[in-house]
């Protein structure tokens, strides 16, 4: 159950199960009675044959291609997924799960404990690979023993990482564009902020505001500063440049000597904040962060990146973007000199895109291409 | 679509089932003719558009440098290592040749000869870097930064105790045997072994 978000909770496609069995932990413990949120769309054949999971990032869901329930905004990757497009739904069977620790409807720290109180920061700290065991879990479920491929970006580019090398029976194709195989200090630096900004606001209350006011203010920050490292210095020079903001009167933009949003960038940020505030559940953004940081596939494999692969009979196809500084092409290179280092079918591809980090999500016709022609 | 001269032989005498790094692979044209072979075949190729044209019809090629990249695949990890018209781009072609013949058990190394008579002639009477059919840039512009003759490469290939099991050469009109062939072919394709 969502406890957190505001606004009207529309209908979608979006179906929940829980999980049969209590799902173990890579921090120790388990999890018991585990809600997965999911959508499908697309037909499953008769031999279950043609399913791509697909896995979402950060602060996404799955309402990959249906409305989102808080905001009414199309799905996240709408413009690839569907009748006819890159990943079509003609031809495949998708599935995209909301990850644990998440808040739109799979089990997070807002759900409810088992003692009729939210978990909050009673929630085990939780890693990537928790989160794909929990998706296996879902596909068991399900009955899809082997999925067509395996797609996703930026943490869901680890994701389908974590998949192929932990379970690497369980994908034919494995697609991973703008992302890494393990968290920079820079990384690691840009999500702590975030999390002290959620923190530091006083309506945190230790993770014990459901009920109350959550600490919005916090999470507007932490996602303010995170905006900035999904764009471009080029993108966002292009989008505002130093372009002053319109008062709220109508009247022309102009500096007021004061600290309100002077600048169209700064109106901009503070609007993507209060937005994503009243979405996201800022404990969830406490645990997914913190699930990414500590990733690092190497470190799981004894510190030898090609071992995570050693083996594997999947294909594998790493995209990045020229513009983007948050997983920058060489992190994308590192893994594809282990895959060829461990004999593994590589494609890599450097797509040339101005938007930065958020270049997966947006018009790249030749992102397109290779997606399409990487599915088969 | 014809394959160019040096790549058609090379995909004519590559055995059917192979594991195959095509260096340098371009828009993927050897890879799909020895993907018809039932090849297991691999290509490294530093063009961002080619490569994006290879993996969309689902060819595995990774964008990359062959100076730098080639040192992560392992020792005789394929049948074959192929480069076509690449070896006098390298920055060091004596060291590409130890990495081809490291990675792959036979190499198929293709590259235009500096010492066809039109070239010769170029630079004899004209007294400029010839631009030719098989060198078709300007000196200034041209990716190839070590020119290289036939017989520098057999010379090459002896000090790097490398066998050259077959060699093929061509002029303008086609193939040509061996004899003169350093100043009568304007490219050869040369296998080796080690």
């Amino acid at each position: 159950m969502i406890v957190s978000v505001q606004g009207p909770i529309v209908s979608t496609a979006s179906q929940t199960l829980v999980l049969p069995h209590a799902l173990p932990l890579d921090g120790g413990g388990e999890l018991a009675r585990v809600e997965i949120a999911y959508e499908t769309y697309g037909t499953l054949d008769a031999d279950r044959s043609n399913a791509i999971l697909l896995c979402h990032a950060l602060t996404g869901d799955q309402h990959v291609a249906s409305p989102h329930p808080v905001t009414g905004k199309p799905g996240w990757w709408q413009r690839m997924v569907g009748p006819g497009k890159p990943i079509d739904t003609d031809r495949f069977h998708v599935i995209c799960a909301n990850v644990i620790g998440s808040c739109m409807g799979s089990t997070g720290p807002a759900s409810d404990a088992g003692d009729g109180n939210p978990h909050a920061m009673r929630f085990p700290v939780i890693t990537i690979r928790d989160m794909v065991r929990a998706h296996v879990g879902l596909l068991d479920t399900l009955g899809i023993a082997r999925l067509h491929a395996v797609v996703g970006g930026s943490m869901g580019g680890m994701q389908a990482l974590s998949l192929a090398a932990n379970w690497p029976e369980r994908a034919e194709r494995v697609l991973v564009i703008a992302s890494t195989s393990r968290h920079s200090a820079q990384n690691i630096g840009f999500h702590e902020l975030g999390r002290q900004a959620i923190m530091a606001d006083p309506r945190w209350q230790g993770g014990d505001y459901y009920g109350g006011e959550a600490p919005e203010n916090g999470l507007a920050v932490a996602r303010m500063a995170a905006h900035i490292t999904y764009l471009s210095e080029e993108a966002l020079t292009a989008k505002f440049g130093r372009n002053l903001q319109d008062r709220p009167d109508g009247s022309k933009g102009a500096k007021t000597f004061g600290f309100d949003a002077d600048f169209q960038v700064e109106s901009y940020l503070r609007y993507q904040g209060s937005g994503f505030s009243r979405r996201f559940d800022a404990n969830s953004y406490l645990y997914i962060t913190r699930a990414m940081d500590y990733f690092d596939l190497a470190e799981e494999h004894g510190g030898r990146l090609a071992d995570a692969f050693a083996g594997t009979t999947a294909r594998f196809c790493l995209v990045s973007f020229d513009s983007d500084w948050l997983y920058p092409t060489a992190e994308s290179r590192h893994v594809v000199h282990a895959l060829n280092a461990a004999g593994a079918a590589v494609s890599f591809v450097e797509l040339s895109a101005p938007h930065g980090h958020d270049s997966f999500l947006l018009d790249v016709p030749a992102l397109d291409r290779v997606v399409e022609g990487f599915l088969g | 679509m014809t394959l160019r001269a040096d790549l058609a032989v090379i995909a004519d005498h590559v055995a059917p089932g192979s594991r195959v790094l095509d260096i340098g692979c371009g828009d993927g044209a050897l890879m799909l003719a020895l993907r018809e072979k039932q090849c297991d075949v691999r290509g490294i190729e530093i063009d961002g558009a080619s490569v994006e044209r290879c993996v969309a019809q689902g060819l595995s090629v990774v964008q990359g440098d062959a100076d730098r990249d080639l040192r992560d695949y392992p020792d005789k990890g394929f049948d074959y290592a192929v480069l076509s018209q690449t070896l006098q781009t390298a920055v060091r072609p004596d060291r590409m040749l130890d990495e081809l013949l490291r990675v792959g058990t036979r190499a198929f190394v293709s590259f235009p000869n500096f010492a066809h008579w039109r070239t010769r002639a170029a630079l004899m009477f004209g007294g400029r870097m010839p631009v030719t059919r098989s060198i078709p840039v300007s000196w200034y512009e041209t990716q190839n930064i070590h020119h290289v003759t036939i017989s520098d490469f057999r010379d090459l290939a002896r000090e790097k105790a490398a066998t050259i099991e077959r060699d093929w050469y061509f002029a303008s009109r086609g193939p040509i045997g061996r004899t003169g062939a350093n100043a009568r072919a304007e490219f050869a394709v040369f296998e080796l072994s080690r």
